[in-house]
């Protein structure tokens, strides 16, 4: 049997980044940013979208879409805001996949209604790994850490700490009560993510919450601009 | 733990280039700062490669290493911490030894110029 050789040179996940670059095409049409959050399970990242939400975004209309393997306990949580929300579940379908990827948007974004909204977020599967690698179509990438999760985890995760341009760092107020080490987490951060805006919040107190809920209502115009 | 999502994305482009061609090879460049695991990138393409072109293939696997560049003052350095010393001992303050993502010399974030490869760089196929 003769073998044959072949130069490929493409990047493994070109096919996710062309589907993204489609997605972001429709975003751009329909005039509006998106925020792709990312977390560890339950380190906050619905918490904090109901807390921005809550507190009103000003101008900014806000739409959110909710990855979870299963279930739709997060989006109903949004819906009680009355924001426009869907579900993705990557169980039916996407083989239970633990992130999202531009295909997976893709299929959700005929059921939200782009063109009235200025800023979408997607609230990506709890994982600290695999969601890093795929590319939504996003403009800008932000990440939740809470303090209980331990200062190691940016040395554990830098993929993720790194693809981010803001970290969020949440439940300050359980800082009394567990052994993490804030000035370490913050020195880990600096150490893989340089250039990464770092924000201290708690979303059960409310603190901090102003400085996250004015950088999504300021992503649309950020967005624009960098267009 | 990412290493099947990245297998079926190797699988996945190996394939489309085959043209309908059975895969007897394919070579990946890995970067460094995938945070992929050679061992467990071979396991899991195994699993994403059944019945696929890729079923019968082998995938070899080539270690790029992490290089990054100062946009500021163009120092280049690599970023992985010192190895940790013999038998596990971490080093005198007792703490990890951390990566350097900021310049060594100034402190600004460095632009990856190497080790973020994840890239199907060529497949052998089996022609009838």
């Amino acid at each position: 049997m003769h073998r044959t050789k072949i130069r490929v040179a493409e990047d493994a996940l070109d096919a996710n980044q062309t589907i993204a670059r489609a997605n972001r095409e429709d975003f751009d049409r329909a005039g509006v940013a998106v925020v792709n959050l990312m977390s560890a399970p339950g380190a906050g990242k619905t918490a904090l979208l109901e807390r921005a939400i809550e507190a009103g975004l000003g101008e900014t209309r806000i739409g959110v879409l909710e990855g979870d393997v299963q279930g739709s306990l997060d989006a109903d949580r949004i819906a009680h805001l009355h924001v426009p929300v869907a579900q993705l579940n990557t169980d039916p379908g996407f083989g239970g996949e633990c992130h999202l990827d531009a295909n997976m948007v893709r299929a959700a974004l005929g059921e939200l209604p782009l063109a009235e909204l200025d800023l979408l977020a997607i609230e990506n599967v709890g994982n600290l790994v695999c969601p890093a690698e795929f590319r939504v179509g996003e403009d800008a990438r932000a990440m939740v850490c809470s303090v209980a999760e331990g200062e190691d985890k940016p040395l554990k995760y830098p993929l993720m700490f790194r693809s981010c341009e803001l970290v969020c760092v949440n439940k300050i107020d359980l800082l009394p009560h567990v052994d993490a080490d804030l000035d370490r987490l913050l020195a880990n951060i600096e150490a893989v993510n340089p250039d990464a805006t770092v924000l201290m919040m708690s979303a059960r107190s409310g603190e901090g919450v102003e400085a996250w809920r004015d950088w999504l209502a300021a992503l649309p115009r950020r967005a624009a601009a960098s267009a | 733990m990412h290493e099947l999502a990245l297998s079926r994305a190797i699988v996945n482009a190996a394939t489309r280039h085959a043209g309908g061609r059975p895969v007897s090879a394919v070579h990946v460049r890995v970067g460094a700062m995938r945070q992929a695991v050679p061992t467990s990138l071979d396991f899991c393409f195994g699993l994403a490669s059944r019945d696929t072109a890729c079923a019968a293939a082998r995938l070899e696997m080539e270690p790029v290493a992490a290089l990054l560049r100062c946009p500021d003052c163009g120092r280049e350095w690599d970023p992985a911490p010192p190895p940790l010393v013999e038998h596990g001992e971490l080093p005198g303050n007792g703490l990890p030894a951390l990566p350097s993502f900021g310049c060594p010399a100034c402190g600004a974030g460095g632009e990856v110029v190497a080790g973020g490869e994840l890239e199907v760089d060529w497949i052998e196929v089996e022609d009838a």
